[in-house]
């Protein structure tokens, strides 16, 4: 078992007072390498959950065990230091440093990770997502599905025991979409990667072995239908 | 990748306002170092100056500091005189005496020795006439002794040389009692040389030009010294000069309200077949440049307090009065200097911090990231901190160099006008606390953005 998420609530304060609860989930479990798809409308607190297992956001209530570490007895520094070693994170808008080139940018999460500069290895995965070619080159010079090739290779720079993705084709062209996912799929089963991909696409869901519904996992979600 | 490479690559990212922020510190770090390279080169002006080969100046009772600029550096308006046969009381032996009867003339207790001839065994007092101008230059009427024992430099120990030409003469076949010898930048500037013949002018640049005219003899080699920016002309010549001698009718006067009795003397010029020579009671100096004999400390101080209690004239210490100069004027300007330039270099790490606080709302995404993937938030403090630091330093060193490349411009202008070499690589002691300061400086203004980075909300920005 890699993740085992039990009884997170998660609650936000509103501008006028009061708070308004967002995720209430009782278990969530995914095994070392599986491959799980969170299936859910926006608004639906999907992105929060992610939040929550990377330990950039807390819960008001609940554990979240990673890889054997329970994450909501860790100070600040000691989740960025699971985060680094353990985590991968694919954002929906890529979130590149426009400052930096491809390399540097998958050097980047090397260096907040275990502190090694592999260029080898950095080198290497941007030649799996196919800009080999493209190694110093900044993004705003690239396409926006070479930069989600970037941000993926960036997640996978540390050799994480799980990644997280967020919407990660959302903001690609329909063209480019069913290559990220591969990408995505094929380099976490190559090296034995637990995947948490969230999406609202059907579509791109039902190409997964395990798919969960936030409606099903999120009693908060449950309440509001009824 | 370290940190510094990723703050070099924010600063890339803002270019412009990094550049510009870079800028303003350079400006203000060049500024710092012209002002210590000024700073450096009036200390040691001042300080090569005050080791003039002799322990006190004796001259009409007055300012000390006064006495000391006008007769060193030949600033501020001539002071008073003494008479010529107070300049006698420092000779020598029986000097008294036989200057009395070689010049002529009329003077109180002519066969005694001078009252200061005790301590002046194996030393000199050199006379010194002022008042008179060459152009914007001072005119000095003195003996050839200014120059035969009177040293310069640092150690105080060098002679004075003639990069053309010789000393002047008491008295030269072809020219008589005026002789002159020039300074190297008044013989440059007024376009002169060994053979011309100039005519000073009485008591101020603009006066009326006296008639008589001196030859000049010798080009003295540039000393560093305000002696090169005067003319040096025979006493003997000054004399001579119109309103130069006292009046008659003064002297007898003043002999008549002492109630002293004189001895009068014809002087042995006319019978040694040299032209008649302006009698004592006439001659008036304005200082006498002296150095006891012996070991000169103990003598200088003793001689120096004996002048001072008389009545007739005041003796002052150059190197004491230079020095308190220094430190009563020059160090006060001087280190008001310092604190503006290091204000400027205050304003322009403000301009840091403006420069780097104005962009955290556009970077607030970008440390999100790097905290998402693992930054811890002292890493980005140091981030942001090293930003700082680089954009300092950066600063700091085109300063650095800008400063010292204009002051090794301005080294040959600087060396003409002071003797003084500034060098390239002349750095002044204060400079090593530059780059310390700075980087203080820079942490100092780099904290307020970064602990602004610091406590960046990354779930907030990450889905902004």
């Amino acid at each position: 078992m890699i993740l085992e998420v039990t009884n997170i609530q998660k609650s936000f304060p509103l501008p006028g007072g009061g708070t308004v609860q967002i995720l209430d989930v009782p278990q969530l479990k995914v095994d070392s390498g599986e491959q799980t798809v969170l299936l859910g409308q926006s608004g639906g607190g999907k992105t929060t959950l992610l939040h929550i297992i990377a330990g950039i956001t807390t819960p008001d209530k609940g554990s979240i065990l990673l890889d054997g570490i329970e994450l909501t007895k860790l100070s600040e520094q000691g989740r960025d230091r699971v985060r680094a070693a353990k985590l991968g994170y694919v954002f929906q808008t890529f979130n590149l440093l426009p400052g930096f080139t491809a390399l540097e940018n998958v050097r980047l999460g090397m260096t907040f990770g275990n502190g090694k500069h592999d260029i080898t290895r950095a080198t290497r995965l941007l030649e799996r997502v196919g800009l080999g070619d493209r190694l110093h080159y900044k993004p705003s010079q690239l396409s926006v599905g070479q930069q989600q090739r970037i941000s993926v290779a960036r997640a996978l720079a540390n050799r994480p025991r799980l990644l997280l993705a967020d919407e990660p084709t959302a903001n690609v062209d329909a063209a480019n979409q069913q290559k990220i996912i591969d990408l995505i799929r094929e380099t976490c089963q190559e090296e034995q990667i637990a995947l948490i991909m969230v999406t609202h696409d059907l579509k791109l869901a039902q190409q997964f072995p395990r798919i969960e519904r936030l409606e099903d996992l999120n009693r908060v979600l449950q309440a509001v239908a009824k | 990748m370290n940190l510094l490479l990723i703050a070099w690559r924010n600063m890339q990212q803002r270019g412009l306002s990094s550049w510009l922020t870079i800028f303003s510190m350079a400006l203000g770090v060049t500024l710092v170092v012209i002002v210590l390279a000024i700073s450096g080169v009036v200390t040691e002006s001042f300080q090569r100056n005050s080791s003039v080969g002799y322990n006190i100046i004796v001259g009409a009772k007055g300012s000390p500091l006064q006495l000391t600029l006008n007769t060193v550096f030949y600033l501020s308006r001539p002071v008073e005189n003494v008479p010529y046969s107070y300049f006698l009381e420092f000779q020598p032996g029986t000097g008294r005496q036989d200057a009395f009867k070689k010049i002529g003339g009329r003077m109180h207790e002519a066969d005694r020795p001078g009252r200061y001839s005790r301590y002046m065994a194996g030393g000199f007092a050199v006379p010194v006439c002022l008042g008179d101008y060459f152009g914007p230059f001072r005119v000095v009427g003195t003996t050839p002794d200014f120059f035969a024992n009177l040293r310069y430099g640092e150690a105080g120990d060098m002679e004075y040389k003639f990069s053309e030409g010789r000393n002047f003469q008491e008295y030269s076949q072809e020219n008589g009692y005026f002789e002159a010898v020039i300074g190297s930048r008044a013989a440059s500037e007024m376009k002169v040389k060994v053979g011309d013949k100039v005519s000073p002018s009485h008591g101020n640049p603009d006066g009326e030009g006296h008639g008589e005219k001196f030859t000049i003899v010798g080009v003295l080699a540039p000393t560093g010294t305000p002696n090169d920016r005067a003319l040096f002309i025979n006493m003997e010549g000054f004399y001579w000069m119109d309103k130069h001698s006292k009046p008659l009718d003064e002297v007898a006067k003043a002999e008549k309200e002492s109630g002293l009795t004189y001895a009068e003397t014809p002087g042995t010029a006319e019978s040694d077949g040299l032209p008649a020579k302006l009698p004592i009671h006439q001659r008036e100096v304005t200082a006498i440049l002296v150095k006891p004999g012996g070991e000169s400390g103990i003598f200088a101080a003793n001689m120096e307090r004996t002048i001072n209690e008389n009545l007739q004239a005041q003796a002052a210490s150059p190197v004491r009065e230079i020095a308190n100069m220094l430190s009563m004027f020059v160090q006060p300007v001087q280190f008001a200097l310092l604190v503006l330039t290091i204000m400027v270099c205050l304003v322009s790490a403000i301009a840091i911090l403006v420069s780097i606080y104005n962009s955290m709302s556009e970077r607030r995404r970008d440390i999100a990231v790097m905290r998402a993937l693992g930054a811890r938030r002292d890493v980005v403090l140091a981030i942001i901190l090293a930003e700082s630091v680089l954009i300092a330093v950066a600063g700091g060193v085109i300063g650095w160099l800008l400063g010292h490349g204009i002051s090794a411009i301005a080294s040959p202008w600087v060396e003409d006008q002071t003797g003084i070499q500034v060098g390239f690589l002349t750095i002044n002691t204060w400079e090593w606390m530059l780059i310390p300061g700075i980087v203080l400086l820079a942490i100092g203004a780099g904290l307020i953005p970064a602990f602004s980075a610091y406590r960046t909300d990354v779930s907030r920005n990450l889905s902004a």
